[in-house]
């Protein structure tokens, strides 16, 4: 079993702000059901990008419920250029930290995030923003950098940025970027 | 807060005469039982008796033929290495795709180390492809290892008719039975089968954790897994565990007792708790569909809900179960069992067992059937799905 604080027990035993908000201004989507975990943001936003309210749909474990709900408690009553500093880090720090190999909850819940703010601004996410490791929050920019900056080969690049390391769900997927970045 | 435990695949419970037949054997029958004097010899003897009584626990023809180790994983381990070991020039090597972990990382280890292994499939039912085995075996084929039954489906595989079916294919291929998931639940007769070894472990029948035995059948000579002493047949060196031994044996005594009566009621709870569930929970559905499984396993998949927060949840309500899928075991993969026999994806993350023991009670089963929907539906609320699972109830009603 994993070892939860009481706070992260507390979110997903009651989590807040469950539920749909009809006509949202926004909505972000993370996460899969065939990868076990799924995160829906509806935010409302009013004239002055304050985010007046949030709430969420998960389908996933103890600690993406937590997550999701801390970070709904978190979004409301901040501007949208506030809510864009949030990060996964922050999100783990609010719960009083996450299991190392659920780390990926809390970078869920960013991207999330994320997601519903490109939804609301009407712009698409920068392929080099794609995260690859949820884990560590790796992005494919950050693997491309990593090679730049002399990994050379998948372990050195795994070591570098951390891809592939937490859960290990992503790490084949990681091997094959890196191999192709290695190529290019 | 009552506990209900409905966790005894991975578990049991000791039972009260178990912990009272082993406690002498630590401050006063204390004689290490390779020593000349009569205190030595208590422990010696305990030993032989637990020895006799788990060679009629397994249906061996002779107690020689059993060793006792510290687990299963430690029986399972020994088995293939050394069955390897006398067909040290095969380099081929069968299992199952829905092995216990001790079975299949060994042979993963295996494979690196230039064995090649085919594993062969269950449709979805969870039952064993027998074609598929057949075809898989080869004159180089050293080992097949089946389990008798699986842990988290309780599917039963013909082990008997698959042991027949590889000697006459090629006799000199050796056949191991993980036998843990069986002992307590199905008779085991050993001696009128053709598998060679075959493994059991204590805390699986409610004896206490650490203590295991492996079957070799008379004439399948493998070299040590610990080297030292005497001790079994010099297979295992080291000075034998014996109050834990004696505590196997006891509680084999205590499985074989009222065998048929306890196997009826826990196969009643057992079919009371899935119809139970799968009446009364929409989007539920059975994983453990084998025509032939283990009286006291059920497996039911929950769609679109995740798996560790309905044990989370239960967990609150004292009910423990268990998902060999996702987040729960520090592996966050869906379980390779389910997913070897094409469990829909919608369920593969929402998969519970409920695995029963003789000391479930009718009224702990009236409680999970009366509870579990609550939970599922709260955490339905929960989940994104809304409209597929609308479409599901729309479907069921």
């Amino acid at each position: 079993m994993w070892e939860y604080t009481d706070k992260v027990k507390e979110h997903f035993k009651n989590p807040k702000n469950v539920g749909e908000i009809e006509n949202p201004d926004a909505v972000g989507v993370a996460g899969s059901l065939k990868c076990g975990d799924q995160l829906k943001l509806y935010l409302k936003i009013d004239e002055n990008n304050v985010i007046t309210d949030a709430k969420f749909q998960t389908f996933g474990c103890g600690s993406a419920v937590a997550s999701s709900s801390i970070l709904t408690e978190m979004v409301i009553g901040k501007t949208i250029e506030e809510a864009k500093k949030i990060t996964n880090k922050e999100i783990a720090e609010m719960l009083g930290g996450l299991p190392p190999a659920k780390m990926h909850c809390s970078v869920m819940g960013r991207e999330a995030l994320e997601a519903a703010i490109a939804n609301w601004e009407k712009v698409e996410l920068p392929v080099k923003d794609k995260i690859v490791c949820q884990c560590y929050d790796v992005s494919l920019g950050d693997i491309a950098k990593s090679i730049e900056e002399g990994a050379s080969t998948v372990d050195e690049v795994m070591e570098k940025t951390g891809a592939g390391m937490g859960c290990m769900k992503c790490r084949n997927f990681v091997k094959d970027i890196v191999n192709k970045e290695l190529q290019k | 807060m009552k506990l209900i435990y409905l966790d005894n695949n991975a578990t049991t419970k000791v039972d009260e005469n178990v912990v009272s037949s082993m406690l002498p054997y630590f401050s006063e029958k204390y004689g290490n039982p390779s020593s000349i004097y009569d205190l030595a010899h208590i422990s010696h003897d305990a030993i032989q008796e637990a020895r006799e009584t788990i060679k009629d626990f397994m249906g061996a023809e002779t107690p020689n033929e059993i060793i006792f180790t510290s687990c299963g994983t430690e029986s399972a381990n020994m088995a293939i290495r050394g069955a390897l070991a006398i067909n040290k020039d095969k380099k081929h090597i069968i299992t199952t795709e829905v092995e216990h972990h001790c079975v299949l990382n060994l042979y993963k280890e295996l494979e690196e180390n230039g064995y090649e292994a085919t594993y062969i499939g269950v449709n979805e039912c969870g039952e064993l492809n027998l074609e598929e085995l057949k075809n898989a075996i080869r004159p180089d084929t050293a080992l097949v290892s089946v389990m008798h039954a699986n842990n988290e489906t309780g599917a039963i595989f013909p082990i008997t008719e698959i042991a027949e079916v590889v000697k006459e294919i090629n006799p000199e291929t050796l056949v191991f039975s993980d036998c843990v998931q069986v002992a307590g639940k199905v008779k085991m007769n050993l001696k009128e089968t053709k598998v060679d070894f075959a493994s059991i472990s204590g805390h699986k029948f409610h004896a206490p954790k650490g203590i295991g035995a492996l079957y070799i059948k008379r004439r399948v000579k493998i070299p040590p897994l610990l080297i030292g002493g005497h001790q079994e047949r010099m297979l295992r060196a080291g000075t034998e565990n014996v109050p834990y031994i004696v505590a196997m044996g006891e509680a084999a005594k205590n499985c074989m007792q009222n065998f048929d009566e306890k196997i009826k009621k826990i196969t009643y709870l057992r079919d009371k708790l899935e119809k139970g569930i799968l009446d009364n929970v929409y989007n539920a559905i059975l994983n453990s569909k084998a025509e032939n499984k283990v009286p006291n396993t059920t497996n039911i998949g929950f769609q679109y809900v995740e798996g560790e927060l309905i044990l989370l949840y239960l967990n609150d309500l004292g009910i423990c179960a268990s998902s060999g899928s996702a987040c729960t075991t520090g592996d966050l993969e869906a379980s390779h069992v389910l997913r070897a026999q094409n469990v829909p994806f919608t369920a593969l993350h929402g998969s519970i067992r409920f695995s029963l023991s003789h000391n479930t009670t009718e009224e702990e089963i009236d409680y999970v059937i009366e509870n579990l929907p609550k939970v599922i539906n709260k955490i339905i609320e929960i989940s994104p799905f809304q409209k597929e699972l609308k479409e599901l109830k729309n479907k069921q009603c």
